[in-house]
Parts: structure tokens; C-alpha cells; sequence
């Protein structure tokens, strides 16, 4: 019994508020391609990923035209490839990224997430392996992802890891100097990284999942900022109302959607991500959520608050729609893939602090953030440091995606184009924090760790 | 409110949407490329929502000579001509966001 006014609410999302699905990702487990001879690893890792997802991009766009809601993005994730290459007699993990986008491009999706670390607690042979292949993997392929875990609420803060990726960053930036540092954009450094997130650049495939799976990552800041907008001046309950239905609705298109690929595809369904998603367009912002809700500019004092209600409000209606939740699940707020934020910096209104204040109350961190390019690996050690803090002692996922863009300053912009958008370059302290840094060793895990 | 019934058959059923401003031969341009590859109308409703034209054709897929793809290529054909948009869309995208 559909009304007509409930089948034009739905078309307008679509066509007026950018209500799309922003990714199907399909998990696979990549560990029984380990092998000692990397190049036997890496057929089997190409062949399997060819064979499982061979036809996950078809399949999206079927969905996508026959269900009249846009799917933007088909992807996979694959288990963390330190755990795989870790068993191959080989100091050069090159080709593990070399086959990985070789497989990405066979199937046609735009990104492959995976080339990961999990380091929480110490460094293997492998891991650091991997880490040190990083600037290079990221600079030499085009759509691998790479991501490194460096906390977790249980294990501590492993500062060496920490400072470690602060150098990565730095060279990473360095050997894409030419594209503005692109290869920072593919690189993210997690507190208690999810295990089926499906956003890039931070997916991969847990140890803990099945053999392969689908999971789906919804969007649609668009969707509430027009039903912020008409719940005109009413009142906080009333917002969080207004936000939790639309949440719902928005959720309830991506399991939907993930159902429906999943039984396509023959793999099991796994969660539905119901973070907010912002896109560069203007009207697909959460900043401009923020700003709806009466904020002049985001960033202004009340930024958290509101931001926090909308991060609340999201999962509660998100919940109600999907049987399985998982993944970031929070909304992001991403500084170059959203007008809002973009416009919020440039006008001077967003600074780095107030940012690491809102990953408090929301997923996922600091992300998609441009500074100079002169700022010290110590320095961004430091940022990371802080960042990480916020997760393992508030038991959240937060996670650091910088760029030290090459050669610009304060007021410049960089540029990577489509979903990755522009960002402006931000101010850092001019305080060091090197002696800090060098310290070495780990962070204890904090009390409320010991809940067993 | 109008309600549209909800007819017994599910799942090969489609929600064809038309969406611009009235005129002569919209629902005879579409009605007729739903008898042409037998799609049955099982309901049919229309509304003016800001002077735009709204109608909202519920079919059932079960006989036809196309599948979904072909007839949206054509439904947005015809809607070109028309100088309307036309869509059709799965009716579960619909009821898996307004109804549980």
C-alpha cells in the first residue's frame, strides 16, 4: 500500500538530494595464497580475486538500473597483505601491490584496500616489510589502498609504529610530489580499525571474516540536510526525530542493495556501513548539515554538540533498518571531499584542534587533511598520536588520512579531482614535538581495558 | 492521500514514475508501450505536486516480452519526446524504505 507521495519522496532523494549507495565492497580472504615463493603467491592472490569478483562491477550496475538508485562505487577489500606476504622468502613486496592492481583493473573496480598492517602491539618481519614498501606501492599503482593499525583500546598505542608512519607519510607525499602528494590520499592510519569497513582507503578483509563477503557502504548527507532543513526551528528532540527517520530510509536502501548483490554474487552478506558520506558536490555535505541545524560556519563553537547529535541520531535510525550494522558506522567529515568543510577552512572558521575535537563524537578522524609541506615527520607522528588517543582511550575507531602537500604553504590548495576533491592547505603548531616522538616503545593500554 | 492497492503478485512488479508538466498523450504514450510488450497496468494514480504532473503506474512483469532494462530504455525514450521524465524502477526499493 505505497502512497504516491512515499514513491516521489524516494525518486526525490534520488535525483535532488544525491541519495546513492557510495560503495559495494566485496571481502575476500586472501591467506591461503600465502606461499614462500612470492611469485606463486601472487597468481593465486590474482586468480582469486579475478575469479570471486569477476562480475562485481556488472552485477552493481544491474542493481543500479534496475533498483533506480545509483551505486558510485564497486570495490574489494582483501586480507591484510602483510599477513600474506609475510610468509614469502622476499625483501621487495612490490609485487604484491603490482598484482593487486593488476586484479583491481581486470575486474574494473576503482580501488583495492588491503595493503595493510596491523602493528598495535609490535612490528612483525613482515609488517615492516610492508610498511617500508608503502611510499613506493602507493606511488608506482593506481588504485591500491593501504591502511596500518598502530592502536587499539586493548593493546595500547605502539608509539614506534606511530612514528614510523610519520616518516611513511613524509616519503609517500615526496614520490607523488607531482600529483600534490596523492599517494597520502590512499594511506590511512587506524585506532581500532574495523575489520569490514567498506570505505576506502581503510578497508580490508579481517581475519575474522568469512571467505568473502559483501559489504555496503550507505551515503546521503544530502538526504538529511533537506530534512534538517525542513524540520525548520524545532526543537532538539524534534532534529534528532527528523534525523533518525531519514537515517532509517537511507539504511534501508543499502541493505537492500547489499542483500540483493550478495545472493547475485553467491557470497554472504556482511554489514551495512551507515556512516554519512559526504561528496564533494555542493548539497552532499555534512558540514552544511551542521550549518542547517543553526551553526553560521562549521567549525564554530556548537560544531561538536551538533555534531554529535547527528552521529547519534544516525546509528539510531540506522540500526532500526539493517539486521547487521558494522564497518566506520559514524558520519565522516573529511575536509576535501566536502564543500562545506572546504568553504568552512577557507573562510577561517575550521582549524586543525576543532576537527581533532569533533572526531570525538563521530568516525572517523582526521581525514583528508592538507598541511605544508615542510611539516616534520615528527610533527605528523605527533598528530597521529593524538588522534589515535582519542580512539583507544574513548574505545572508538579514529584515524589519520594527512597529506604534507610538496612544496605548498598555508593558502594554497591541492588538487586530486572526482571523490577525493581539493583541499586547502592548513595550519599546524610551529611547536616541535620531536623530543616527544623519539621516545620509542608503547603506550599502555588504559584501565578500562582490563573488563574481563 | 491516494493509496494505491497492492496487487498479489510480488516481486516482477515495477513502479513506472512520470514526472513534468502536463500535456496531451502521456499516459497514452506510456500505456502504449506497456501493451505492446504485454506488461499488465494493475493501477494507476495521478497528482499535481507544484504544478508538475505526477503519475505513478504500478505493473506487473510477469508476461512481458522485455525485461526491465529494455522497457526503461524505452519509458525514457518516449519521456524525452514527451518532454517528461519516466523512469521504472523495481517496486522493492520502495517498500524496503516505507514499509517493513
Amino acid at each position: 500500500m505505497l502512497t504516491i507521495q512515499e514513491i516521489v519522496e524516494t525518486i526525490k532523494m534520488v535525483q535532488e538530494e544525491h541519495l546513492d549507495i557510495r560503495t559495494i565492497t566485496m571481502g575476500i580472504n586472501l591467506l591461503d595464497c600465502a606461499d614462500a615463493d612470492p611469485r606463486v603467491a601472487c597468481t593465486k592472490i590474482y586468480d582469486k580475486i579475478t575469479r570471486l569478483a569477476g562480475n562485481l562491477v556488472r552485477v552493481g550496475e544491474d542493481i543500479e538500473r534496475e533498483y533506480g538508485i545509483p551505486i558510485v562505487n564497486k570495490r574489494i577489500s582483501v586480507t591484510p597483505i602483510a599477513l600474506v606476504a609475510g610468509c614469502s622468502q622476499s625483501g621487495d613486496y612490490m609485487i604484491f601491490a603490482q598484482t593487486l592492481d593488476r586484479a583491481a583493473a581486470e575486474v574494473g573496480v576503482n580501488f583495492i584496500g588491503g595493503y595493510s598492517a596491523l602493528v598495535h602491539k609490535g612490528i612483525t618481519g613482515g609488517d615492516r616489510k610492508l610498511i617500508d614498501s608503502i611510499p613506493t606501492a602507493l606511488a608506482y599503482t593506481e588504485r591500491v589502498c593501504s591502511s596500518v593499525n598502530v592502536a587499539t583500546t586493548h593493546a595500547g598505542i605502539n608509539m614506534d609504529a606511530v612514528a614510523l608512519m610519520g616518516r611513511v607519510i613524509k616519503e609517500t607525499a615526496s614520490l607523488t610530489a607531482e600529483r600534490d602528494g596523492l599517494g597520502c590520499a590512499k594511506l590511512v592510519v587506524f585506532a581500532n580499525v574495523p575489520e569490514d569497513n567498506p570505505f576506502m582507503a581503510g578497508a580490508f578483509h579481517g581475519v575474522g571474516e568469512p571467505e568473502s563477503v559483501i559489504n555496503v557502504g550507505v551515503s546521503g548527507p544530502g538526504v538529511v540536510k533537506r530534512a534538517v532543513e525542513r524540520a525548520g526551528d524545532g526543537d532538539f528532540g524534534t532534529l534528532a526525530e527528523t534525523i533518525k527517520k531519514t537515517a532509517f530510509k537511507i539504511t534501508r536502501m543499502g541493505e537492500l542493495v547489499g542483500r540483493t548483490a550478495a545472493a547475485r554474487l553467491g557470497v554472504p552478506f556482511g554489514i551495512v556501513d551507515i556512516s554519512l558520506a559526504p561528496t564533494p558536490a555542493v548539497g552532499d555535505s555534512v558540514a552544511e548539515i551542521l550549518e542547517a541545524m543553526g551553526l553560521e560556519r562549521c567549525g564554530t563553537h556548537g560544531t561538536t554538540a551538533a555534531l554529535a547529535l547527528l552521529n547519534d541520531a544516525v546509528k539510531k535510525g540506522g540500526a532500526m533498518a539493517s539486521s547487521y550494522v558494522g564497518g566506520l558506522s559514524g558520519a565522516f567529515i573529511p575536509v576535501s571531499e566536502d564543500a562545506g568543510m572546504i568553504r568552512a577552512v577557507e573562510e577561517g572558521a575550521l582549524h586543525l584542534d576543532k576537527l581533532e575535537a569533533m572526531t570525538c563524537v563521530c568516525s572517523v578522524g582526521l581525514d583528508m587533511i592538507a598541511v605544508p609541506g615542510d611539516t616534520t615527520a615528527e610533527t605528523i607522528s605527533a598528530i597521529i598520536a593524538d588522534e589515535v588517543a582519542i580512539g583507544v582511550i574513548n574505545q572508538k575507531t579514529t584515524a589519520v588520512r594527512i597529506i604534507p602537500a610538496p612544496g605548498k604553504q598555508v593558502g594554497d590548495h591541492v588538487e586530486f579531482g572526482g571523490l577525493l576533491g581539493r583541499a586547502p592547505v592548513m595550519p599546524v603548531h610551529r611547536f616541535s614535538s620531536a623530543g616527544f616522538i623519539k621516545r620509542g616503545g608503547r603506550i599502555p593500554a588504559p584501565v578500562h581495558s582490563l573488563g574481563n | 492521500m491516494k493509496y494505491l492497492n497492492a496487487g498479489e503478485k510480488k516481486g516482477r512488479r515495477v513502479i513506472i514514475s512520470v514526472i513534468g508538466p502536463d500535456r496531451v498523450g502521456i499516459i497514452a504514450g506510456v500505456t502504449t508501450i506497456l501493451a505492446e510488450n504485454n506488461i499488465n497496468i494493475l493501477d494507476i494514480s495521478q497528482t499535481i505536486m507544484q504544478e508538475f504532473l505526477v503519475m505513478v503506474l504500478i505493473a506487473d512483469m510477469e508476461q512481458s516480452k522485455i525485461d526491465l532494462s529494455t522497457l526503461k530504455d524505452r519509458l525514457i525514450a518516449k519521456g524525452f519526446e514527451l518532454g517528461v521524465r519516466i523512469d521504472a524502477q523495481n517496486e522493492d526499493v520502495f517498500n524496503f524504505m516505507h514499509r517493513l
